[in-house]
């Protein structure tokens, strides 16, 4: 019995880290794919995330209020980052979408690092959730965990709604496909780039939030998320949401039973995945949604 | 020869010069620092052939770099010199046998995708070393001796004499410059340019891009490697960090601050770069905000990115570049 | 020299090309006309290797060359121009000749001797130029040519690989009266030493150029024939000639 347990235990870790990445990574997904921008700061919204929701738990006490707080600084963020800089790289070679979003990563590294220092924060896990459920006599499974995979199954949802359903994600569809006859249509292209945009940045945060109480606040926690989210992306197929949700929960599941039963090499497990991905299969799993 | 080849040759004519002299009157911690520049030109060249005459945007370019180094870590004994004419040899042939590995792979994709991966491939290099113990995981390497230039009791020179490590590096600078200007001037350089203007006519008019692109990240990476022996030889150290993605950003920063696709202007940017650098670094000049220097090159490489796309070569030579220029 | 029976291309539902056959010998010039979206771009793309057949055969010298990549198929002595002007538009036009003549010289992979001193890639890339009327504009910059001149260099880059068959994608796309009619005599003189697949609108340099006329209607062959033929072709006639271009 136990040892089904702690199976399970392993499963629902790997399921939920796989959540957290597809949220990350829907939003690098979603800027790649439709604005066909390469950015590397992505993985810098997760940190200044789990940044906010330290200081701002501290300032409300309260997780919840942390969220809602955090969600809203993080959009604003996207909206200027966009206007002022991303906006002027949508033409522009990779290369330099490239060098611009590694400025970035420089500049928010060191602004978290004067703002915050460098140690290891933590976040305390809300009280509603604090506690575990048992599975067996000596196994249980924390619920603020289920609660965190609950909150990522809930906005993939939402994210399929919205662009399945609303006009918006018919805009989203449309300008992934053609962006010329998109702005023929008369759909306000910028306005569309610059919510897209807010909204990746908004997710990534999000998940960056909601990882702080398990994972803890650290500095380079950004990094790590980013390059895991990478390859995500390129086994998804950029573009696809689809994609990457059933990319980011087979890396979830195949790094945390990597790290139980592989030690040495469960870092490398996920490039090995990638590595066969673009032997058979070049542009990912899923094409453009 | 247009006037601009002539003036360029001019140009690097006398810093050879100076370069060649300097050692007469800079102080120690000048050469070193030169020689360090000098080595990350080479590094700097090396990633030029790839973004800014094929195409190629790798963001691993680092990989190549740490490799080698750890090579020289780990084929030397710990207590005394090896052979450069072993280390070297094994360390570039390391290198192109995973550029090789890796190559086959990476280039099955393109653009964003060639990006990510050529990234992801060096993280995992990274994860190699940092997370066993081969390479003495997160402390890194002590390198105890500099290479011995020689064979077993017979040395031509001391490389534990900073002016002959210098003068070494200043050899070898040149000769990989002469070396990529005959490359790039060559049937095999020009495709590589054609690949990067237009990659799908170069198909259709008969030319196996694949094979090329795979040599020129071969070539790329083996002089990477060279680079990565010389400073993990410099620094007698090596750690992961210096396959981390800010080596990687760092060199990418290098050949584009200089000026894409010249290779003069990689020289150029890797001087920049590393004076930007100790500049930043000094805290008789920036105090407390020395300490966070990282904060004031981003905000030049995020300057560079948005107005300065051709680099600084690009501002004295306003002429568009035609194939085989400078 | 080159034939082609039974090819067709299917994108899921969508049957680009069905069962369709044609073939042309040196000396010959096939023209495949049709009205927007009749599968010509589609049939040409699968005779240089850009896109793959779904099934059928192309037989160059009785050799299958079906489904090989583009490069492979450059290299067996196919040449093709492009509809949409697909030229190294920051080479000048000898540079941009020279590559496509590299592509035949056996040291393609020389590292260390200078491109401009191979002299027989050279020899061949003027001898290209002057084919495609361009001499004189050896040493512009591609960009900078006139569109006349780029679909002329367009011409060239497919000519300088020394082809025995050349595909020639509507090159007269985008020109005016009289550089069309300059466009037509070149093309003509290329006949006596290539088998050329011509695609084209421009029903006056059709007639003035066809030996043999293809007529490709969603997809499908139509009819194929002496022009003559095909001009007295009622099917034709309904389809295409009589109702898009007035009487003939």
């Amino acid at each position: 019995m136990d040892s089904v347990a702690s199976i399970l235990i392993q499963v629902l870790n790997g399921l939920q880290y796989g959540l957290l990445l597809f949220l990350v990574a829907s939003g690098l997904t979603l800027i790649f794919g439709i604005m066909g921008v390469i950015n590397l700061a992505h993985g810098s919204f997760y940190m200044i995330g789990a940044y906010l929701a330290f200081s701002l738990t501290s300032a409300f006490g309260n997780l919840f209020l942390a969220l809602i707080a955090g969600i809203v600084l993080s959009v604003l963020l996207g909206l200027l980052l966009e206007r002022l800089l991303i906006r002027h790289f949508y033409h522009r070679d990779h290369l330099y979408q490239v060098l611009l979003t590694y400025g970035l990563i420089l500049i928010f590294e060191q602004l978290r690092s004067l703002l915050w220092g460098d140690d290891v924060q933590g976040v305390k896990v809300p009280e509603l959730f604090n506690h575990s459920i048992p599975l067996t006599e000596t196994l249980s499974y924390p619920v603020y965990r289920l609660v965190i995979s609950a909150v990522c199954i809930a906005v993939a949802l939402g994210l399929h709604g919205l662009i399945r359903h609303t006009r918006l994600g018919m805009m989203i569809r449309a300008g992934a496909h053609n962006r010329e006859m998109t702005e023929a249509m008369g759909i306000n292209i910028r306005l569309l780039f610059a919510l897209v945009f807010s909204l990746g940045v908004a997710l990534a945060a999000l998940a960056g939030m909601l990882a702080a109480p398990v994972s803890s606040v650290y500095p380079n926690m950004g990094s790590q998320v980013l390059i895991i989210c990478f390859v995500v992306v390129v086994i998804g197929g950029i573009g696809s949401v689809k994609g990457a949700l059933v990319a980011a929960l087979l890396i979830g599941l195949a790094d945390t039973f990597g790290q139980v039963y592989l030690p040495q090499i469960s870092g490398m497990v996920v490039y090995l995945l990638m590595a066969l991905v673009l032997i058979f299969r070049p542009e990912g799993l899923f094409k453009k949604t | 020869m247009h006037p601009h080849s002539r003036t360029l040759g001019v140009v690097l004519l006398l810093a050879l010069a100076a370069l060649a002299l300097f050692p007469l009157v800079g102080g120690t911690f000048y050469v070193q620092l030169i020689t360090k520049v000098m080595i990350l030109a080479i590094f700097a060249m090396s990633l030029d052939l790839l973004v800014g005459y094929t195409g190629l945007v790798s963001l691993g370019h680092a990989a190549f770099f740490g490799l080698a180094g750890y090579a020289l870590a780990l084929l030397q004994p710990k207590y005394e010199p090896m052979s450069i004419f072993i280390t070297l040899p094994a360390a570039l042939a390391l290198c192109a046998v995973f550029a090789l590995l890796t190559g086959a792979l990476v280039l099955r994709t393109r653009g964003i995708y060639f990006i990510m991966v050529t990234l992801a491939f060096a993280q995992m290099v990274y994860f190699v070393f940092h997370d066993t113990a081969l390479g003495g995981g997160s402390d890194g390497l002590y390198i105890n001796n500099k290479p011995l230039v020689g064979w077993g009791e017979l040395t031509l020179f001391d490389l534990e004499n900073r002016t002959s490590f210098y003068y070494l590096v200043l050899v070898l600078l040149v000769a990989v410059y002469l070396l990529l200007r005959r490359v790039l001037a060559s049937n095999f350089g020009h495709a590589l340019q054609g690949i990067r203007v237009n990659e799908h006519r170069m198909r259709a008019i008969g030319f196996p891009v694949m094979r090329y692109q795979l040599g020129v990240y071969v070539l790329a990476g083996v002089l990477a490697g060279l680079s990565g022996y010389l400073s993990a030889a410099q620094f007698g150290f090596v750690n992961p960090e210096i396959i981390s993605w800010h080596q990687s950003g760092a060199v990418l920063m290098m050949v584009i601050l200089g000026g894409m696709g010249t290779l003069s202007g990689s020289m150029v940017g890797a001087f920049v770069f590393v004076l930007l650098e100790e500049f930043f670094k000094d805290d008789t000049v920036f105090g407390a905000v020395a300490k966070h220097w990282q904060l004031l090159m981003g905000l030049i490489i995020v300057a560079v990115a948005c107005f300065l796309p051709r680099g600084l070569i690009g501002l004295l030579t306003r002429r568009k570049r035609d194939a085989g220029d400078a | 020299m080159l034939e082609v029976s039974q090819l067709s291309k299917h994108f899921g539902g969508l049957r680009a090309n069905s069962n369709v056959a044609l073939s042309v010998r040196v000396g010959q010039i096939h023209v495949v006309i049709g009205p927007n979206g009749a599968g010509k771009s589609t049939l040409i793309n699968m005779l240089s290797g850009d896109l793959p057949p779904t099934s059928g055969s192309i037989k160059l010298d009785g050799r299958e060359i079906a489904g090989l990549r583009p490069d492979e198929i450059s290299r067996l002595g196919v040449g093709r121009s492009y509809q949409k002007t697909n030229i190294f538009s920051s080479f000048t036009v000898l540079e941009n000749c020279r590559l496509a003549a590299q592509s035949r010289a056996p040291q393609a992979w020389r590292l260390f001797t200078p491109a401009d001193r191979h002299a027989p890639a050279i020899a061949l890339a003027r001898h290209a130029i002057a084919q495609a009327e361009l001499d004189g504009r050896e040493h512009r910059v591609a960009s900078t040519l006139s569109h006349g001149e780029q679909r002329q260099l367009e011409i060239a880059l497919s000519l300088a690989t020394a082809p025995r068959v050349l595909l020639l994608d509507e090159p007269l796309a985008g020109m005016g009266a009289e550089e069309s009619m300059r466009m037509v005599a070149l093309i003509g003189k290329l006949r006596s030493d290539h088998a050329i697949v011509l695609v084209e609108h421009d029903i006056d340099a059709v007639f003035a150029l066809a030996d043999v006329l293809t007529v490709m209607v969603e997809g499908q062959v139509l009819a194929s024939g002496s022009p003559a033929e095909i001009r007295a072709n009622p099917q034709v006639q309904a389809a295409y000639l009589g109702t898009e271009h007035g009487h003939v």
